[in-house]
């Protein structure tokens, strides 16, 4: 089966400054791609040129196996047969509800045309308020009329810019949660803009991490959070500890020992970072269990999870002296599932999961 | 707070110029608001040596010296008077201060001519005015000297009067911005009231100032009616009277060629004195300066003040038209009245839907195309408003006339007919010199209302599959509807009040209200003049009531669609 969406070699400019370099990208029927990275990186200028919004200045762009957009072609979003959703929803305030999903749907009677839309509402849990306006309506409400006006006219493939973002937190899971079941109910291939990792890794089949235009790294969510083709992919999807060191025999030395540095050369300057989640904190350890000793200095409980703040230099008196840059090997971050807080000022064994440390090549100081 | 990935939207990118439909029509229009100016400019005009030095010989000096003493004299009190005003409603508390805020603004619905004919009604031999100091002090006709007021101080008196208020909408909307941000602390630093007024707020308020002053001068220049019954020499008087007394186009349009040059000075004076003129306020929190309180005297003569302004502007001509059409009511039994309301009335509704449908296609065309060449004809597209009227009617007579007289001629040859004259004096033709005039109007408050309107609006509809024109059709203009409305009503008055273009234009036997007030004028009846001249007045008032209720809702930082279509951005191309 073709792809339902292919770019190919896009780059884009704004004035003298280059967004989008050479990005290449593609989804297959039916996947679910989330573009994700910070704030000007490109991801939302990508996603305009896939809707036709902008025109595409070098590369090719192919929806459903149909060439849309090229240096010279350019195929207008109204005949691009793509579904477009907003942060602000951008639904029409002077049309209903069902007008507003009825929009899109053209070339059929105005009776099919409100009993597709009245469908749709249904299939969104908005049906009861098809006759209401948009200013009638909670975020959350207008999100789902919005994501129905979009689906209407089946789409061949769906545009989310950041659409979730204008929803206060535990509305947004809730929308999302919904939003990702009518989309894989429709079988909609959909290409989702997002800058929350939390939204990428919910939401998609595969993540393309972008950074200063370029994608940095495609993958499925595990991959991207397991093996992280960069520090900045790394760091992108939580906060991380990290260790300087230098290569030797293969290996690089960590307070808990030895990890492996892949094939970086000998001698090289790395940096191990390691998730907070891949620390094991054994209460029980005593002096001579396995790991290595450290002091708790704080722990609270986050919610799903408890933030244990460790420090691995036992010295008495030492954890408060100087400054923390200076003791960044000593203060570390331990996340741990469940309620878990050991008292202040306790000692405890902490291990090390070395799947989920990476070793990358120490960056050049800015 | 999240943080929005909206630099593609904010960065306005240089869009690449595409000659599109939208496009397209957007310049055909500017080319069309271009074309009379180009007309009076041609050289074939201008290149007459001969009629220059005839010109220059005879009237050019005195049309040009009342001209310009004309204009310092407006430009000198609308200043004051504008300034003044504003600076006291917006920093003073004194009685009756919300009511003079907006009913500062009810000379705008006074045509400069009504006035001029108002007031010379009022103090004439014959006038009460004078008839009551007759009969108070016993004095004899003859025995006494009473000051006329047909002459320059007596035009330039009631051009002001008429005009402050643009001073004063632009230079207020201005203090009422830049209050908290500077103000408070150049009275922190030990400034006065008055140091802070002359050294902070006047410098700060100067970009908006002029573009209010500009606009007064520009209507000076225009003001046909009230000069003209005065008895002073000006361009526009000189056009009307070379193209009507000696029916000597060539000098008309040499007299309009002169004009423009006024005209271009005067853009490019204000364009300069702008200079990088964006003044971005460095603070955005907009809470209203702690005004002064004025008690006994200062209250007084600041309340007597706004009194006098909306007295004289206002009031005593409204009241002397009102007298005056009292005396007349059985002009309301003739159904030459209902006439002349009907011609006004239905030139002006044609012309306000012709100006606000271009208007919105050039508003849209930009929108979709920001690119530098639509800019550029948007921009054109709203020069018309500083296209004196007289200048106007000649600079599209003249190609009509010679078009005329080829189709004439053309088919006289062929088919041995005369067709006379097809186009010249026709209603289109006026249509579409009001059009053109009073394009910018309708083009401010479209594009105010049009920016409103949140891009992914369109992103949306188009994405759904509706093409640029059902977009607009569909999603667009109803949810501006109000805009378009308001740009209609503000067309619809200018259209109404204006005098030489209608004048000059009008086809034969044509009367409308503004014609038919200046014709009773010319004729010295004055008192019959006031029934067209009071009726004017009253379809006026429907702006200015709008304008005035905007003002009172009005919060700083917030321009509304009135005030953009009244105060037209003077962008020169």
């Amino acid at each position: 089966m073709s792809d339902a969406l292919v770019l190919h070699g896009i780059s884009h400019a704004y004035d003298a400054s280059l967004v989008v370099r050479d990005l290449a990208l593609s989804a297959e029927p039916g996947e679910l791609v989330c573009l994700v990275g910070p704030s000007g990186c490109g991801k939302t200028t990508s996603l305009r040129l896939v809707a036709g919004l902008e025109r595409v200045q070098q590369g090719s762009i192919e929806i459903a196996g149909r060439r849309v957009a090229d240096a010279r072609l350019h195929v207008p979003p109204e005949e691009r047969s793509v579904g477009l959703m907003f942060q602000d929803f951008a639904l029409f305030p002077h049309l209903s509800v069902l007008d507003n999903v009825a929009f899109g749907l053209r070339g059929q009677s105005a009776s099919n045309r409100a009993g597709t839309a009245q469908a749709m509402l249904q299939q969104v849990g908005m049906a009861d308020f098809a006759e209401a306006f948009p200013h009638m309506l909670s975020g959350g409400q207008q999100q789902r009329v919005a994501l129905a006006r979009a689906l209407a006219p089946q789409p061949k493939i769906m545009l989310l810019d950041e659409p979730f973002s204008g929803l206060d937190t535990r509305l947004r899971q809730r929308v999302r949660d919904d939003a990702l079941h009518v989309l894989k109910q429709t079988g909609t291939t959909t290409l989702l803009v997002t800058h929350d990792p939390e939204e990428a890794m919910f939401m998609a089949d595969r993540i393309a991490m972008m950074d200063r235009g370029r994608i940095v790294q495609i993958g499925t969510p595990s991959e991207i959070y397991g093996q992280p083709a960069s520090r900045f992919v790394a760091e992108f999807f939580s906060d991380l500890n990290a260790i300087a060191g230098v290569v030797r025999g293969g290996r690089v030395a960590t307070p808990f020992g030895p990890v492996s540095a892949g094939d970086l050369p000998e001698a090289a300057q790395v940096e191990v970072l390691i998730r907070p989640e891949a620390l094991r904190i054994d209460l029980n350890g005593g002096v001579d269990g396995r790991g290595i000793a450290a002091r708790v200095v704080a722990a609270r409980l986050l919610g799903r999870s408890s933030l244990v703040h460790l420090c691995l230099n036992l010295d008495p008196g030492h954890s408060h002296a100087g400054p923390l840059a200076e003791n960044q090997h000593e203060h570390w971050h331990a996340r741990v599932p469940g309620r878990f807080l050991p008292p202040e000022e306790s000692l405890v064994r902490v291990e090390l999961d070395t799947t989920q440390s990476f070793v990358f090549p120490a960056e050049a100081p800015k | 707070m999240v943080a929005l990935d909206t630099q593609s939207h904010r960065s306005r990118p240089r869009v690449a110029f595409r000659l599109e439909g939208w496009a397209v029509f957007a310049l055909a229009i500017a080319l069309l608001v271009l074309a009379p100016v180009l007309a009076v400019v041609h050289p074939l005009i201008t290149a007459d040596k001969a009629l220059w030095q005839h010109l220059v010989d005879t009237v050019l000096a005195r049309y040009l010296v009342n001209t310009l003493v004309l204009m310092l004299g407006v430009g000198f009190f609308t200043f004051v008077l504008g300034v003044a005003a504003a600076w006291l409603v917006t920093m003073c508390r004194f009685p009756g201060v919300r009511l003079f805020e907006w009913a500062l603004l009810l000379p705008l619905a006074m045509p400069a001519y009504v006035v001029a004919y108002a007031y010379t009604g009022l103090l004439d031999f014959a006038g009460p005015v004078q008839s009551f100091l007759r009969t108070a002090l016993d004095l004899r006709p003859g025995s006494y000297g009473f000051p006329s007021i047909r002459n320059t101080p007596g035009a330039v008196a009631v051009l002001s009067l008429v005009l402050y208020p643009y001073v004063y909408l632009t230079s207020r909307a201005s203090f009422l911005d830049q209050s908290v941000c500077v103000l408070e602390v150049s009275r922190t630093l030990g400034r006065t009231g008055w140091g802070s007024f002359t050294q902070v707020a006047l410098p700060l308020a100067r970009p908006a100032i002029i573009g209010g002053l500009a606009l007064a001068l520009m209507e000076t220049l225009n003001e046909f009616g009230a000069v003209q019954f005065f008895g002073v020499d000006t361009f526009s008087t000189g056009i009307f009277r070379a193209w009507f007394g000696f029916g000597d186009y060539r000098a008309a349009a040499q007299l309009a060629a002169a004009m423009m040059l006024v005209v271009a000075i005067l853009l490019l004076i204000e364009r300069f004195s702008r200079g990088k003129g964006r003044i971005e306020h460095s603070s955005r929190r907009y809470s209203r300066l702690k005004p002064y309180v004025l008690s006994g005297g200062a209250a007084a003569a600041a309340a007597l003040f706004c009194a006098a302004l909306v007295g004289l502007g206002f009031l005593i001509p409204a009241l002397t038209l009102l007298g005056g059409a009292l005396e007349h009511l059985e002009a309301l039994g003739q159904a030459e009245f209902y006439y002349d309301v009907w011609h006004s009335v239905s030139l002006a509704a044609l012309a306000a839907c012709v100006a606000v449908l271009i208007a919105l296609g050039i508003a849209y065309a930009e929108r979709l195309q920001p690119s530098p060449p639509v800019r550029a004809a948007a921009r054109t597209a709203g020069l018309g408003y500083a296209i004196p009227g007289a200048v106007l009617a000649v600079g599209i007579l003249l190609p009509l006339t010679a078009l005329d007289h080829g189709i004439d001629a053309l088919a006289r040859l062929s088919f041995g007919v005369s067709t006379g004259l097809l186009l010249t004096g026709s209603a289109a033709a006026l249509l579409g010199a009001y059009t053109i005039r009073f394009l910018a109007v309708a083009l401010n408050t479209v594009e105010a209302g049009m920016a409103r309107i949140t891009p992914s609006m369109e992103s949306a509809a188009r994405t759904l599959g509706a093409p640029p024109s059902r977009t607009l059709r569909l999603v667009h203009a109803p949810m501006m509807a109000g805009s378009l409305f308001t740009a209609a009503i503000l067309v619809f008055v200018d259209v109404m009040k204006e005098l030489p273009a209608t004048y000059i234009m009008r086809p034969f036997d044509y009367d409308t209200l503004a014609v038919r007030a200046y014709q009773y004028a010319a004729d010295e009846r004055l008192s019959q003049a006031a029934l067209p001249s009071l009726a004017i007045v009253v379809f006026a008032l429907a702006p200015v009531l709008l304008l005035s209720r905007a003002i009172a809702r009005s919060r700083p930082g917030s321009t509304s669609d009135v005030v953009a279509g009244i105060a037209p951005r003077l962008e020169a191309a």
